[in-house]
């Protein structure tokens, strides 16, 4: 039973770090930018499949993969930015939704014609297959891998736009577009490199969460609306809102899948209806009275 | 006989007091005007009297009829109107529409889910002659887009008197509108009719010494000084808060 | 005091508003009705083999018209509908597979599941807006699914509800050439698209529009808004439950699938192809879009994303009256200009 419980959290945290990491991305065009991306997940599945196709056909170390889908993920986002995205910043959220959504059709049309539709798998190195005693407890080396960039991230992020200059550009640029321009502040830099920043870590989530969500065509559609449930509950642009939104969301899903199987999905959404009631701002922050 | 009665309102936000046991009351046919400086919660006063703000304390009475708890439609419904002074007017539809729509809502047909709107000729007939009396009926059939925003701020003006209120809070009607399309709405606000209460919020002098019989004059949420005209413009403290010497 | 106190007797020259506003008017509904009756009949004609797939077109286009009145004209964005559509389908399955065949008592009790899914749910949405009330609504279809997982025993679960036989419809059996669900279901289309024309042209449905377009205004003339769009809301679950009941009983089978993410989205496609907040643009976009997808999906299934993806993107980037004028004569043009 104990053993039970603590698989249920390991597993529970584990994925719910990989929606997280996935996630912050989203959270800051969606919170910080103001812009509905619904072809966030494609990032996240980019970066699994460029890691898939380094390790496994090109025989490229898993670490020099990783940092190589990272970076693809965010060069992808970047060039999307400047060369589409940005022209529809002023459009209606109606509008961003339907032409990300299209967008993410693409993609999810075009991976297939690239690499098939059978699921990709990333073979992972032997430092990360196995166990880690930790004295207390065995762990399997893949989820502490997991964890702990999940909580590197959390801080990088809440670090980058708290107590940098960038963050202060990126959130006056965000506030106020006329007057960030004329304090000489160059909003196409800023935005771009807000947006390669969240479409990079959504490439490392695709990658470290590829064992728990399988690389396919349909990735990008299907865990889209995971992660848009992690970011509202969260609260928009609040980094750590969607890390505890995600570890408590994950948790509840793999706890239904452990112990209550036939329901699927029921107590995830059944949560994120609650806690989105409880907290409508976001769940570090108290609702208005 | 006092037709609108306001007592000891109190607005805190937190521990920002912004409107601080401020009482006022209007009569029938009352021509008042609120002054004071930006961020005086002129504006607050009025949200907290429509009911689009919810009071920490105080009382609000209109004729019989407290108000104090009620939701903003309900007090609309009982004759208590306010404008906006930044125009509020939904964007795409023609403005004849508009003021049928504040009808529907007056005579309780907002409900009615079946019969089409362009059969019930009395209201398209109404909507007309309101749009007439302000000047506006060459472009009845335009969306507020379409306007200048003078006109845009007499449709504003139309609609809360197509609601025929007793009572009328007009929250800055001038504000906005260049000089050229002034006068459209001086006109307008003249014709309002006698027995309505009416309280303006305005930064214009001139229009406030002309309109107003008395004027309240409000800082940092409290009730500075209350009086007539000339009560007003010889009032020392105000003259050095606001108005300034020259007057 | 009547609103003559207010007349004027200066500037007679001005242009007076009813002349102005003689053109503000919505056509009647009979007139748009009649149109979709001859292209039916029409249709009956020239495509006798296709009436199936006519039909199942004439049964979303009840669905997208639904939709259209919560996103179009209620301003709701809404990625949960097929909850109020699927709620239906299953209730006329269920019907049909214990109580009676009888179509139209199966088509009752589907258009009150639907109108009571929306009606229960609708008093927890509609108090959210905006992104919030878009999740909100994920979040409920994803449960209602989910429970029809989990309920087999009168759902079917995984294999759907099946086997059950529709009794004659005034007569006439539901055969294998689908002309009888045709006529069933083009007939339901032109009633509901009546119905949905007289609400969205009358007070009621005007007053929504105001509220899409701005709340404080609304709240100023003294409009109930929770009100207002909770009778919307149920109203259209009830059309969406008319369409869920019609695909069941005219395909004699109710699946998952009828709830799903994938069906709420496709929905508010076809409803953009066409042009939100106008009905007849719910119409004409579902039939594009199905159209289409017949003819794609029998190639292969990713390749209709590659279509289907770039007509959304397409139909954004460039305002629609380019599009269109792209394609209709010049004529058509100018009228739909002063529509």
């Amino acid at each position: 039973m104990l053993t039970m419980l603590a698989n249920i959290l390991i597993d529970g945290i584990a994925y719910g770090m990989v929606l997280f990491i996935i996630a912050v991305g989203l959270s800051i065009t969606l919170g910080l930018m103001r812009f509905i991306n619904l072809a966030h997940g494609a990032f996240a599945m980019t970066g699994g499949y460029v890691a898939a196709w380094l390790v496994r056909v090109q025989g490229v170390n898993f670490w020099l993969a990783l940092l190589a889908a990272v970076l693809t993920a965010a060069l992808i986002g970047a060039l999307l930015e400047a060369l589409v995205l940005r022209r529809l910043y002023r459009r209606s959220e109606l509008d961003q939704v339907l032409f990300t959504i299209g967008l993410t059709f693409v993609f999810v049309a075009t991976t297939n014609l690239l690499f098939g539709a059978e699921v990709q798998l990333i073979p992972l190195p032997l430092l990360l297959s196995g166990p880690v005693d930790l004295g207390v407890r065995t762990l399997p080396a893949q989820r502490i891998l997991v964890l702990l960039a999940g909580l590197a991230v959390s801080l990088f992020s809440w670090w980058a736009i708290n107590r940098t200059r960038f963050g202060v550009w990126l959130r006056a640029t965000v506030d106020n577009r006329e007057a960030a321009a004329a304090l000489g502040i160059h909003i196409r830099w800023v935005f771009g490199l807000a947006f390669a920043f969240g479409a990079g870590l959504a490439g490392l989530g695709g990658v470290l969460g590829a064992e728990l969500m399988p690389l396919e065509p349909y990735y990008a559609l299907k865990y889209m609306v995971l992660v848009l449930v992690v970011v509202s509950v969260g609260g928009m642009g609040n980094i750590f809102g969607s890390l505890a939104a995600a570890l408590l969301l994950g948790t509840v899903d793999t706890a239904s899948k452990y112990l209550a199987s036939g329901y699927g999905s029921l107590f995830f959404f059944a949560a994120m209806m609650l806690l989105l009631v409880w907290r409508p701002n976001g769940l570090l922050i108290k609702a208005k009275a | 006989m006092n037709l609108l009665t306001v007592r000891c309102l109190h607005k805190s936000f937190g521990g920002l007091h912004v409107t601080n046991d401020v009482s006022l009351a209007l009569a029938p046919g009352a021509r008042v005007a609120l002054i004071g400086p930006n961020g005086a919660g002129k504006t607050t006063l009025i949200n907290l009297m429509s009911g689009a703000l919810s009071l920490s304390s105080g009382s609000i009475t209109l004729g019989d009829q407290d108000l104090t708890h009620l939701p903003q439609a309900r007090r609309v419904k009982a004759g208590l109107v306010r404008t906006f002074q930044i125009t509020t007017l939904a964007a795409h539809l023609p403005i004849v529409r508009q003021i049928e729509m504040a009808l529907h809502e007056r005579d309780g047909m907002a409900g009615h889910w079946w019969q089409p709107v362009d059969t019930l000729k009395s209201v398209r007939d109404e909507a007309c002659s309101v749009l007439d009396a302000v000047g506006l009926g060459a472009v009845a059939a335009r969306t507020p887009l379409e306007l200048a925003y003078g006109e845009q701020r007499l449709v504003e003006l139309a609609l809360a008197m197509a609601l025929r209120p007793r009572v009328l809070l007009l929250d800055e009607p001038m504000a906005g509108v260049p000089k050229s399309e002034s006068q459209a709405v001086l006109r307008a606000l003249d014709k309002l009719p006698t027995e309505l209460a009416v309280l303006i919020i305005e930064h214009d002098m001139d229009l406030v010494f002309s309109f107003a019989q008395r004027i309240i004059v409000l800082t940092e949420g409290t009730v500075l000084a209350e009086g007539t005209p000339d009560d007003i413009r010889k009032h020392p403290t105000v003259r050095d808060a606001y108005l300034g010497h020259g007057s | 005091m009547t609103t003559a106190d207010l007349s004027t007797t200066s500037n007679p020259s001005a242009a007076n508003a009813a002349m102005a506003s003689s053109g503000v008017r919505n056509t009647a509904a009979w007139k748009h009705c009649a149109v979709i009756a001859l292209l039916g009949v029409v249709a009956w004609f020239v495509f006798p083999n296709q009436l199936s797939l006519l039909a199942r077109i004439a049964i979303m286009a009840i669905l997208v018209i639904s939709l259209d009145l919560v996103v179009g004209y209620a301003g709701l964005a809404t990625l949960g509908h097929a909850a109020l559509y699927g709620v239906g389908a299953y209730a006329a399955g269920i019907v049909a597979t214990r109580l009676t065949g009888d179509p139209f008592v199966g088509l009752a009790v589907g258009a009150l599941a639907g109108a009571i899914t929306a009606g229960i749910s609708g008093l927890l949405l509609l108090r959210y807006e905006g992104f919030t009330f878009l999740m909100l609504t994920v979040a409920v279809a994803q449960i209602i699914q989910n429970l029809a997982s989990k309920f087999s025993d009168l759902t079917g679960g995984s294999d759907g509800l099946s086997g059950f036989s529709i009794k004659p419809l005034l007569g006439f059996s539901f055969d294998m050439q689908g002309r009888t669900g045709y006529v069933y279901a083009v007939t339901l289309l032109i009633v509901c698209y009546y119905a949905a024309k007289r609400v969205t042209d009358s007070p009621f449905g005007l007053s929504v529009q105001g509220i899409h377009q701005s709340r404080p205004r609304m709240r100023a003339l003294g409009a109930n808004i929770n009100a207002q769009l909770w009778k919307l809301y149920t109203f259209a679950g009830l059309l969406a439950g008319i369409a869920g009941a019609l695909s069941a009983q005219t395909n004699a089978i109710v699946g998952l699938d009828s709830l799903s993410f994938e069906i709420s989205a496709e929905i508010l496609v076809m409803l953009i192809l066409g042009g939100a907040g106008r009905l007849y643009g719910a119409l004409l976009g579902t039939v594009i879009f199905m159209l289409l997808h017949h003819t794609a999906a029998t190639i292969n299934p990713y390749h209709w994303l590659f279509v289907i993806g770039g007509m959304l993107m397409l139909v954004v980037l460039v305002p629609r009256e380019k599009l269109i004028g792209w394609m209709l004569p010049k004529a058509w043009r100018n009228k739909m200009r002063r529509a």
